[in-house]
């Protein structure tokens, strides 16, 4: 049975955590580290075979085993939507672990990362499966306390203790939220089981309700803003394998949440959630990726570039809710598959790009951009698959994130059948703001590649940095092999997900697997349609093409000089660009109004040879408005009631006595 | 055999933009230059420029990397390709349907995100000033246009190019106002893509002003004559999408009918001559605008686009 | 032909949107009189076209006082004042143009919602050229409220008047009475502006609104 398979594989992960422990004390040097990973990746790829095969199978299989509640027991299920997200946890996974083997030998303080790792893919696992309400809260319990651990491994850093605060706060009101929707879900029966929930019809008031709730806890976990304050944080803040698994594969089992509570158990959805969602989307795209193009930590850009793709799977998401609930089968279809299509992109390419930056920060030592440069020259290979990272993340064809791209904006195109008002208003208005992020997300990574990799070195560290080892390229050449066929043969993923669609929304994309050529057409046949491969045999052909004739016919001497420069001699590396003069353009036109970003020029007074300085001032809106004054508004309550502690005997047996005598009103007067 | 024929016409489609994009910015300077009472350069110099570049040794920076000498043949590529897809004297190529207009743009951008990496390669301050202004300029430029293909795409029905001129050619399309909001949009996200007066110089050489010059500052030789022709390539797309969509009359539909054929290619040189004749006196008439007056102008593109994208939801005539 | 005429009408509305917009854009004194002068002009064509349309001739007689005063008389003697008081050059918009445009289209959407909900039942073509109408309406008003100069103010005030013109012509005509009426209204109006910006400008060295909050005696 591939549930009762599954489980024991998982049950093998979170075994190897232990076992981390034991190794730990065995002299030889890295055995507990190779272990660890080796064994995680064995069984991860094993995991990810058995989800794919479950996914083609296209059949549901469940289990419940004597554990947890006793009147509940725990509920496993892997079906469509659960076999997806599996391959994509799996994957991520399995990735990791192999970029660890490598990268892990590095670590100072393995013995604080090595136990917390396996269990921490074990509990994501678990999520996924969780066919009942309290095994998906404690798995996700779990999934939040490993990854916290991971996040404070580094704890000499006061930064990293400061992230990990407040990534433990927002991880526990998330779980309060989806707490509150489940037991709202149950009802007054109290039955947590998924089959249940799902059988039960919740008035109107109630499914809002927990349609709010759900969207808090899993979009804090996913990072949508204005709950994202956390993220970049605490994903800097972890070691790089642990990152790249938080933002690309943690994120997801949010978007997994989100779906199995709002797709699946809640039924048919109202108008308005829709709009929520869009807005939320909208905005979490637009601002990430601003925030992301003001900072200078290479990790902190990926983190905030992280909340931008959640928007924009949460805005493919909240137009598939919108189809769903003017009761639009096949378009609902086609947005919840570019959302799904971008959910295993970007697991792909964000964790391809943690991975590049983990090997730049062991070559070099340091995550600040600003220290670096040239870096194509020390490390080909790594330059190599980064830049294909960057190159996908900014969705440009013929890789895979245009191809969820193309189709979300294919989806927005069939919104003008949606009758309601607030809708037509919206849906252009969240089609311009993606637009907008994907040009900005191209900035972004213009910057954060040509910064560190381009250019001249700008520091020592950066003048002598050297490759990783063959191991974490091997997991990165892999990654990017997977981005280049996904953008190069969408049909097939598309046709995998029709199962998973079919379920949810209730209608699928038409086939594609008949298709000429291997185009991709979301809507029919001679509508529209993109294809991948042959734009990529195009551009090959061309390409070598005009170099071949160039060469033959013209001439193909090359000489070495000087950078020209308009015949300026040159001053050395620190003329060049740095990361914040990039940025300067796109922050004096979005920044100055939304950040409120000021250039502040300090001069000495006449006479001294101290060194003028220019700083940049930002203020991070959200931050201001939203988590200080709360922050304030707790810290002052704390302080009124502190006066609790020093009452008298007296003071606190009257409000016993108080206390007791409300309630017993309470229960006289309730009908 | 008809497999063969249409081979044939696609390969006549990439032939005719390749030889005619040079011809095109000869032509406009030309114009520009009759405009201010010059003589101006003869209308076959941008291809003596190029063969000359040709012939040309490459003189490299000594820390440019294995990226930059790819750069050139990759935005070439890209661009090329990008120019084959958009219908000039025929609708309905053979390889139309393997990208969209959507596609056509995002190609564009893989051409321009490579460009401004080659700016930064050399690691000199004007490459850096290039790819940071063309950033910026591109990231209102892209949603611009993006927006104004939702428009034509929500009038017309489809992304397919090859759909949307047969039915801006057809008697149903009427006077729209999201059309007229669209091409003037349009017009600026032209202007402004193609580094043409108000939003940069293609003439100068001064670092304050340079955007598009200033990346491409390091290059010489081959592969500046290549990025010469891409940017020709470029103008070249523009002015063809602008006449497919707003003045398609002329195209020939998807057949083998000489006649329709020759009167195809004779309308396509017309609309180029026009849009040429055009581009000059507008680049002529007007002054550029101060770097940071450009995102208000692009701005306003954005704006209109996507009031143009608004209206289309809200209404079916409008 | 009803298919055609139905497109001209909204498309020189549309114009007119378009030109207020333009509007919104300029921020120098002149190029504000002369964007004016061509939304006089649109405005008088789009009346024109409706007397064509409806076939209803004193309609024409409202396109002609469009065209003459506002489109002519106006911003030639708007051009003049600006000029003798100096402040041809002035950039005088409060907030930047881009948050501008953003607040000018969340207008026009408000504006066509109200309108195309509210009148559901009505005919469609003098359905959307309301909502255009009300369009003009609110960006003339956007105008008055992010202009510094008194000036500026006045042209916004034009400008709404315009849009009211467009909605009372797009509702199948208006009576000529009414328009003397508004038309000689107008006039006095601006004499009267115009007599108070001299004296304002006399008296207190000034048109800019801000500096005046100054002398209103009243603590800030």
């Amino acid at each position: 049975m591939t549930v009762v398979t599954a489980l024991i594989g998982v049950a093998g992960l979170a075994a190897l955590g232990p076992l981390a422990v034991v190794l730990g004390v065995c002299p030889a040097k890295h055995a507990a580290s190779n272990v660890t990973y080796g064994l995680s990746l064995i069984v991860s790829l094993m995991l990810c075979t058995i989800a794919l095969l479950s996914l083609f199978d296209a059949q549901s299989t469940t289990v419940t085993l004597p554990l947890g509640l006793p009147w509940l027991g725990a509920h496993f299920r892997i079906d469509a939507l659960a076999s997806f997200f599996l391959v994509v946890v799996n994957l991520g996974g399995a990735a990791a672990s192999l970029f660890a083997l490598g990268y892990g030998r590095h670590e100072h303080a393995p013995q604080r990362v090595l136990p917390f790792y396996p269990v921490y893919l074990a509990a994501m696992n678990l999520v996924v499966m969780a066919d009942d309400a309290f095994s998906f809260l404690v798995s996700w319990e779990f999934m939040s306390l490993t990854s916290w651990a991971l996040v404070i491994a580094n704890h000499q850093l006061h930064e990293n203790m400061r992230a990990g605060f407040v990534y433990l706060l927002m991880a526990s009101f998330g779980t309060l939220t989806l707490l509150l929707a489940f037991g709202l879900l149950a009802g007054p029966g109290g039955n947590y089981s998924f089959d249940a929930i799902r059988a039960a019809h919740p008035a109107a008031g109630v499914a809002a309700l927990t349609f709010v709730l759900a969207l808090t806890g899993t979009g804090s976990k996913a990072g949508l803003v204005p709950l994202h304050a956390w993220l970049p944080l605490a994903h800097p803040a972890a070691p790089s394998h642990v990152s790249a698994l938080m933002s690309g594969v943690m994120t997801k089992v949010a978007v997994y949440g989100f779906l199995r509570i709002v797709f699946d158990l809640l039924g048919t959805p109202d108008w308005w959630w829709s709009i929520l969602v869009l807005a939320l989307g909208g905005m979490s795209a637009v601002m990430g990726v601003l925030y992301a193009l003001m900072q200078r930590d290479l990790k902190r850009v990926l983190a905030y570039s992280t909340i931008e793709n959640i928007g924009i799977i949460f805005a493919a998401l909240g137009l598939a809710l919108a189809f769903k609930s003017e009761g639009l089968a096949w378009a609902a279809a086609l947005a919840l598959t570019a959302g799904l299509f971008h959910v295993f992109n970007h697991a792909l390419f964000k964790s391809l790009l943690f991975f590049g930056a983990g090997s730049l920060l062991n070559a070099t030592g340091t995550r600040d951009m600003e220290q670096l440069g040239g870096l194509i020259h020390r490390m080909p290979q790594t330059a190599l698959v980064f830049l294909v990272g960057c190159a996908a993340i900014s969705a440009l064809p013929p890789l895979n994130g245009f191809v969820s791209e193309w189709l979300t904006f294919q989806a927005i195109l069939q919104s003008p059948q949606l009758p309601s008002w607030g809708l037509k208003l919206m849906v252009p208005a969240v089609g311009a703001l993606l637009a907008l992020s994907a040009a900005l997300a191209a900035a972004c990574f213009v910057r954060a590649f040509g910064i560190s990799f381009l250019g001249r070195a700008r520091s020592p560290a950066a003048e002598n940095a050297r490759e990783p080892d063959a191991l974490s390229l091997a997991a990165m050449y892999a990654v990017a092999a997977l981005c280049l066929t996904a953008g190069i043969l969408p049909g097939f993923f598309i046709d995998s997900l029709a199962p998973v669609v079919q379920a949810l929304a209730g209608g699928r994309m038409p086939v594609q697997a008949g298709v000429e050529w291997l185009s991709i057409v979301p809507i029919a046949e001679g509508h529209s349609s993109y294809n991948g491969l042959l734009l990529f045999i195009f551009l090959i052909i061309s390409g070598g093409v005009a170099s071949f004739a160039i060469h033959r016919l013209a001439s193909n001497k090359i000489r070495r000089g000087p950078a020209w420069g308009c015949g300026y001699p040159d001053a050395g590396p620190t003329t060049q660009y740095t990361a914040d003069s990039f940025a300067q353009p796109i922050r004096r036109v979005f920044g100055t109004v939304l950040f409120r970003a000021r250039e502040i020029g300090e001069m000495p007074p006449p006479g001294s040879t101290a060194p003028a300085r220019l700083k940049v001032e930002l203020h991070d809106p959200i931050w201001e408005t939203l988590y200080e004054p709360i922050a304030a508004g707790v810290s002052l309550a704390a302080e009124r009631l502190n006066y609790l502690q020093f009452l008298t005997i007296r003071s606190y047996l009257s409000l016993v006595f108080v206390a007791l005598v409300l309630l017993l009103l309470v229960l006289a007067i309730w009908p | 055999m008809a497999v063969i024929r249409e081979i044939a016409f696609q390969g006549m489609q990439m032939l005719l933009v390749l030889l005619l994009a040079p011809l095109l910015t000869g032509f406009v300077r030309k114009v520009k230059a009759r405009l201010l009472r010059r003589q101006g350069p003869p209308l076959l110099q941008p291809y003596r420029d190029l063969i000359r570049l040709l012939r040309k040794d490459v003189v490299l920076a000594d820390n440019a990397s294995w990226l930059f000498r790819v750069i050139p043949y990759f935005i070439f590529a890209a661009t090329w390709i990008a120019a084959s897809l958009v219908p000039t004297f025929r609708s309905g190529l053979l390889f139309s349907w393997s990208a969209d207009l959507i596609a056509v743009i995002a190609v564009l951008g893989s051409a321009r995100f490579a460009l401004a990496l080659a700016g930064l390669d050399a690691g000199t301050a004007f490459g850096g000033i290039g790819s940071s202004r063309e950033v910026m300029i591109a990231s209102l430029a892209e949603p611009a246009m993006l927006m104004i293909v939702f428009t034509l795409a929500l009038i017309a029905g489809s992304t397919q190019l090859s759909t949307m001129a047969a039915f801006m050619n057809s008697p149903e399309v009427g006077l729209r106002v999201s059309l007229g909001l669209g091409l003037i949009a349009l017009i600026i996200v032209a202007i402004a893509e193609n580094a043409r007066i108000p939003v940069d110089n293609p003439a100068t050489h001064l670092e304050l002003t340079m955007v598009h010059e200033a990346m491409v500052l390091e290059y010489s030789g081959r592969h500046l004559a290549l990025i010469e022709l891409s940017a020709a390539l470029k103008l070249l797309l523009y002015v063809s999408l602008i006449a497919c969509l707003f003045a398609p009359w002329g195209i020939s539909p998807p057949s083998a009918e000489p006649i329709l054929l020759i009167g195809g290619v004779a309308a396509y040189l017309a609309k180029l001559a026009a849009g040429g004749i055009l581009l000059a006196i507008f680049e002529t008439a007007i002054a550029k605008m101060r770097v940071f007056r450009v995102p208000g102008f692009l701005g306003a593109a954005l704006m209109l686009a996507l009031l143009a994208t608004l209206l289309r939801f809200v209404s079916r005539s409008f | 032909m009803r298919g055609l005429s139905f497109d001209i009408a909204h498309m020189l509305a549309g114009s007119l949107v378009v030109v207020s917009f333009l509007q919104l854009y300029q921020d120098r004194l002149s190029a504000l009189i002369n964007v004016f002068a061509a939304h006089a002009l649109v405005l008088a064509l789009s009346v024109a076209w409706q007397a064509f349309a409806q076939d209803a001739p004193h309609l024409y007689i409202t396109a002609v006082i469009a065209l003459v005063f506002k489109a002519i008389v106006i911003p030639v003697a708007l051009r003049r004042i600006v000029v003798r008081l100096g402040i041809h050059r002035e950039i005088e918009t409060v907030v930047g143009v881009g948050l501008t445009m953003l607040v000018g289209i969340a207008l026009v959407a408000l504006s066509m919602v109200v309108m195309l909900r509210v009148t559901a039942e009505a005919d469609p073509l003098a359905r959307e050229d309301l909502a255009f109408a009300l369009s003009v309406v609110l960006l003339g008003l956007l105008v008055m409220v992010t202009r510094r100069n008194a000036v500026g103010q006045v042209i916004g005030f034009m400008s709404l008047e315009n849009g009211l013109v467009l909605a009372a012509t797009g509702a199948k005509g208006m009576p000529s009475v009414v328009e003397f009426s508004v038309a000689f209204s107008v006039l006095i109006a601006f004499i009267v502006i115009g007599i108070f910006l001299f004296r304002i400008r006399e008296r207190f060295d000034t048109v800019d609104m801000q500096a005046m909050d100054r002398f209103r005696g009243e603590q800030r």
